[in-house]
């Protein structure tokens, strides 16, 4: 079975957030959360990169490990979802995510926080809701991937500097552009989350 | 002279600037001509991830979206927290508190409970009034509150979640979060309460030196030497004052999440808290069984507040002196003047 992963060719991205826009729109996420970001670094320097960023579904997720209520799991295709009705916000899984990308809507006293909410790679929830249903669209946003379709941020991007899909297969178009052009600044987060980089 | 000089300089200078200017634009073009087929590497000046990994932990940049957090690309950290998190935090936590509890039940089927040696005289000295109890109980009871409910966030899922199911202990473990967070400020303030009341008893003196080394209250045939605290007592209490501002502190920056500190504060604070919260419990663990099981005598102190006479002889002979020298003044001073002859 497929293995998904992303990968953002920081030699492309052109920090113009289509992603960021589009993952907004398809899961229609509340105010305040951004499933996905972009961070420019070297910002106005020689060797300015942008790299667009989100949940990158890590191999052995530290955000499952340390989840006080075990809410969170990896699919059978390295999807790591959640289940919304067991989360109880601690906000561990953000001080364990090497990617900053847990969410959480501020409600309650103090700094507390809601239920966590993080990018599904567009594959609905990890709850009981039933796939493609309105309440798991509600609750989770777009289940793409029961459909064939891949993660709607990696879809839309101009330059198609993000990629989204089989591990193995965005990994050989990345060395297939490498080889080509000549340069490649190396798959961005692959060694934190998967423990391997793309040869370049 | 001087007019000869500036001419001659002017002359020299005009050539000698467009040699320099032929010189500057020339090189470019020259180095292009050398190599006109070589590639353009746009990554030249590029950091690669593993430079800036090795110069700091994390990788940050600048965002736009108004929220400093996500300015942080990548922190790998998160992964030794992990560790941390479920590897030494459960061991750590479960050998000190595991190892506490068979501890005290080794001094209990070994030295077994400490009885008043020279029984119950009957008669009463008070010992805490109604308010140093209630800062006790406040404390204490906010203590267990805020040590349950930590420690089903760190050991629930083993213990708890496998008997009572995902579902029952989500709500619970939601509950327990909101516990632990209210039952925090109780916390604070039945430790200032009692920092403020019993600090001046605490601080150290020689019979301390003198009860340790008689061994304290591990040798049962004599009685070491103590005021009103005695020296372990009084390491409790300092303990308790120490890790308490510990625990309040890290625990108030866990509270308000981010508000004055990065994602590295945000961990060492929760290493922090964890920590001395396991080793706080296992004192606590050991001071309630001294204070019930332990010793005849002693939990009626914090309960009624009247500690038995002959218990406060043996145990704190020199408060119980003290105590009688004040009580006998207070007798002497309201009773009527003996009129003369």
């Amino acid at each position: 079975m497929a293995r998904m992963k992303f990968l953002c060719d920081a030699d492309r991205c052109i920090n113009c957030n289509a992603c960021v826009t589009a993952c907004k729109n398809e899961n229609e996420v509340p105010w305040g959360i951004n499933r996905r970001r972009v961070v420019t670094i070297n910002d106005g320097k020689p060797g300015e990169r942008s790299v667009s960023m989100a949940c990158m579904h890590c191999t052995d997720a530290p955000c499952a490990a340390v989840c006080p209520v075990r809410c969170i799991f990896p699919t059978a295709e390295g999807v790591v979802l959640h289940d919304k009705d067991l989360c109880i916000g601690c906000g561990y899984c953000f001080y364990a995510c090497p990617f900053g990308a847990p969410q959480y809507p501020q409600i309650g006293n103090f700094g507390s926080r809601g239920k966590m909410d993080k990018c599904t790679f567009c594959a609905g929830g990890g709850g009981a809701e039933e796939s493609g249903s309105a309440a798991e669209y509600a609750k989770y946003g777009a289940d793409r991937l029961s459909q064939g379709k891949l993660p709607m941020c990696a879809e839309m991007c101009s330059t198609k500097s993000l990629l989204a899909g089989d591990g193995d297969i965005i990994a050989q178009i990345y060395k297939e552009r490498v080889l080509t052009r000549g340069y490649g600044a190396g798959a961005w987060g692959w060694m934190t989350a998967y423990r391997e980089s793309i040869p370049s | 002279m001087s007019g000869v000089a500036r001419s001659l300089g002017i002359r020299h200078a005009i050539p000698l600037l467009a040699f320099l200017a032929t010189l500057v634009f020339a090189f470019p073009t020259i180095a292009q001509q050398s190599t006109p087929n070589a590639p353009i590497d746009p990554d030249a000046s590029v950091v690669k991830e593993e430079t800036l990994l090795r110069e700091a932990p994390r990788i940050e940049g600048r965002i736009d979206q108004p929220d400093p957090r996500a300015s942080v690309l990548m922190q790998p950290a998160g992964r030794q927290w992990d560790y941390f998190h479920e590897v030494i935090l459960h061991w750590v936590g479960a050998i000190v508190i595991l190892g506490m509890i068979g501890l005290l039940a080794l001094a209990y089927f070994v030295m077994g409970r400490m009885r008043i040696s020279a029984g119950r005289s009957g008669r009463k000295l008070v010992r805490f009034n109604g308010f140093e109890r209630f800062s006790h109980w406040l404390t204490a009871v906010s203590f267990v509150l805020l040590a349950l409910t930590g420690l089903n966030i760190t050991f629930g899922k083993f213990l708890l979640l496998p008997a009572i199911g995902p579902e029952t202990f989500s709500s619970f473990a939601q509950g327990a979060k909101y516990v632990h967070n209210f039952a925090g400020f109780a916390f604070i303030v039945g430790l200032a309460l009692i920092i403020s009341l019993w600090i001046k008893d605490n601080l150290p003196r020689k019979v301390d030196l003198d009860w340790i080394q008689q061994g304290g209250g591990f040798i049962k045939s004599k009685h070491a030497p103590a005021g009103r605290f005695n020296a372990g007592e009084k390491l409790v209490f300092w303990w308790a004052l120490a890790a308490g501002l510990a625990v309040t502190i890290s625990g108030i920056f866990l509270l308000f999440p981010f508000y004055w500190t990065n994602i590295a504060g945000m961990q060492a604070a929760q290493v922090v808290h964890a920590v001395i919260a396991v080793l706080f419990v296992a004192v606590i663990l050991a001071h309630i069984y001294i204070g019930t099981l332990g010793m005849e005598g002693a939990f009626e102190a914090m309960a009624t507040g009247e500690v038995d006479m002959n218990w406060a002889k043996e145990h704190h002979d020199q408060w119980y002196e003290a105590k009688l020298r004040e009580r006998s003044a207070v007798v002497s001073q309201q009773a009527p003047p003996t009129p003369a002859g």
